[in-house]
């Protein structure tokens, strides 16, 4: 017990002294959004603005069309991560709990998504998406979105549906449910950190990705936040208030969903059995 | 009876009902499949397609207009991607990348999760602000990198110059060995937030009870570190280990804007930006699929290697 005290504030310093590093970049960001553009590489820089201005803002909603990305942005995620939830919980469960022939063959051709560096799938992609006429349309990021976080979370969901007690199944086997029934009624709701951990990564991924949304959206009003924040960046006079502008509205949804959804996370990433 | 052969018992009787209702799966055995429906077919459309389709393109001079125009010229490109200097250079850079970054974000990711694996007042705020950096676009954070080692009058010259330890500004961008301390630090900042989550999960799976055993036996601090934390945290290491190494040889965007940015005469490139420019830029499409398959060997056999040399089961009863 008299040991205590020192140990917490030894904590608060060296928890503090890292976040500093963490912050600083991010207060720049914010702090670049809100200065006049002419403070925009001020020397000495200031981490805090002198004078404040919504400039950088009203010109990214003006004449950016930032709504109409922010909302392609949070359609696709909002979808892509419904869907995957959805579709990797079915892949799981039946490898998890059900028996089949051809389980462990079709287990480790699943595994292979999550070798495989996603670029390279892009020329293909672009292919199948174009036949599919899935070229500037949103689903075609959605589809694509999904497919590429199949691999991992149905990897996560197979362990935490593993771990879900055996006599409960049984017991709702013997009342007379069928699988759909111990999906639905048994497994998915005793799950709940496990699909917190999918929900974060899907949609924290559907709503960073930017290859892919690169070479598939080329239409202007088909672009979704990261897309546009690349496009800002020009060889001698990228607009760095504006960048920064949009990079801040840009982080709001992930920040609101990730504290949203935390509380779960660390508990949720133990069922998963990722640590290891 | 110890507590043990109870739970053995158990899982016996167990294995006996899942028998059973394993029976009345296979009955009708065609659910399985329904389950794994839709994720098969997008998973065939998407990824293993693609995966076959790109593997038959890095064997021809391939033509995207007319396809039926390609001429099969064998390994040809992987031989001359191997022997190309720039594909080589990209090499070096990303194995300098991951030999700095899979370290850094292990050492300082445990560190964090070591202090913040305890119930004290502001932990949820502290654990939510080390992730923001994971939580955001890789596009945001390598513009913000960007800006911040600007050559002239970037927060990092003038931190460095007010600091007494440079003259002049530094133009980090501009040069292909001095680039990799901006992107090795990026790639660091932005992964610890994860590392911390991952190993805080393993943290919190080690029994209180061996601490509290320690302690009796009185254990210090750091023999309690040396002697249950790190070897029961061994897996989880191993796993990061491994997936982090994966991660730092995919590293491709933040490369791809900062190359975009200045002017690195092919120098600066990661084998996966190369594999872009050679794609997307030079449409030399044979060539771009062929380094992403060498790469994707590449991770293979590193991951193998680290699994079959580190995996090793810690018992502890």
């Amino acid at each position: 017990m008299m040991r205590r005290l020192p140990m917490l504030a030894t904590r608060y310093v060296f928890l503090t002294g890292g976040l500093v590093f963490v912050l600083v970049p991010f207060i720049y960001m914010i702090s670049v959004s809100l200065k006049p553009q002419a403070y925009t590489f001020e020397i000495p820089p200031q981490l805090f603005p002198r004078e404040i201005t919504l400039n950088h803002y009203q010109e990214v909603l003006a004449k950016e069309n930032l709504l109409l990305y922010f909302g392609n942005s949070l359609l696709v995620a909002t979808v892509s991560t419904g869907t995957t939830v959805l579709i990797s919980a079915l892949m799981a469960y039946a490898f998890a709990l059900m028996k089949f022939r051809g389980k462990n063959v079709l287990f480790s051709i699943l595994l292979i998504g999550m070798m495989i560096p996603p670029v390279m799938l892009i020329v293909p992609q672009f292919l199948v998406a174009k036949d599919l006429k899935l070229l500037n349309n949103l689903l075609g990021l959605i589809v694509v979105y999904v497919t590429m976080n199949l691999s991992m979370q149905t990897f996560l969901l197979r362990g935490v549906f593993a771990g879900v007690p055996r006599d409960l199944l049984d017991a709702a086997l013997i009342d007379g449910g069928n699988q759909w029934t111990l999906f639905r009624r048994v497994v998915l709701p005793l799950s709940g950190p496990g699909i917190a951990v999918v929900v974060i990564f899907t949609f924290l991924y559907s709503w960073d990705e930017f290859p892919w949304a690169h070479v598939a959206m080329k239409e202007t009003a088909k672009r979704t936040l990261p897309v546009a924040i690349a496009l800002f960046q020009r060889p001698d006079l990228t607009e760095w208030g504006q960048v920064f502008a949009m990079s801040v509205i840009a982080l709001i949804p992930v920040l609101l969903v990730y504290i949203a959804f935390q509380r779960y996370f660390v508990a949720g990433i133990s069922t998963t059995g990722l640590k290891g | 009876m110890s507590q043990l052969s109870v739970r053995r018992q158990v899982s016996a009787q167990t294995n006996q009902a899942l028998g059973l209702r394993e029976q009345r799966i296979q009955q009708r055995n065609f659910a399985p499949y329904l389950f794994l429906l839709p994720g098969a077919v997008l998973f065939v459309l998407f990824i293993l397609w693609p995966m076959l389709y790109s593997l038959r393109i890095s064997f021809f001079q391939w033509n995207i207009v007319k396809p039926e125009t390609s001429v099969n010229v064998g390994v040809q490109n992987y031989l001359d991607a191997l022997t190309d200097p720039i594909f080589q250079r990209s090499v070096v850079n990303t194995v300098i990348y991951g030999l700095i970054t899979v370290p850094g974000q292990i050492i300082f990711g445990t560190f964090v999760a070591l202090l913040l694996n305890a119930r004290f007042p502001g932990r949820t705020l502290f654990r939510t602000l080390y992730y923001l950096p994971v939580i955001t676009s890789w596009v945001i954070v390598t513009l913000l990198f960007q800006y911040l080692f600007n050559g002239q009058a970037g927060m990092v010259n003038s931190v460095l110059q007010s600091l007494g330890l440079i003259r002049e500004p530094i133009r980090w961008l501009a040069d292909a060995r001095l680039v990799m301390i901006p992107l090795t630090l990026l790639g660091i900042w932005k992964g610890v937030g994860w590392t911390a989550v991952i190993v805080l999960a393993g943290l919190q799976a080690i029994p209180e009870s061996l601490y509290e055993a320690a302690a009796v036996d009185g254990a210090n601090l750091r023999q309690c570190f040396l002697q249950i934390t790190l070897p029961l945290l061994r897996p989880t290491l191993v796993f990061l280990l491994v997936v982090l190494t994966i991660g730092a040889m995919n590293v491709y965007i933040s490369g791809l804007l900062i190359n975009r940015s200045g002017n690195l005469l092919n120098e600066a490139h990661f084998v996966l930006t190369w594999m872009d420019k050679q794609t997307f830029e030079n449409f030399n499409f044979g060539q771009g699929a062929a380094i992403s398959y060498l790469l994707t060997a590449i991770v293979f056999i590193v991951s193998f290697v680290q699994i079959r040399f580190l995996q090793r089961d810690v018992m502890y009863s």
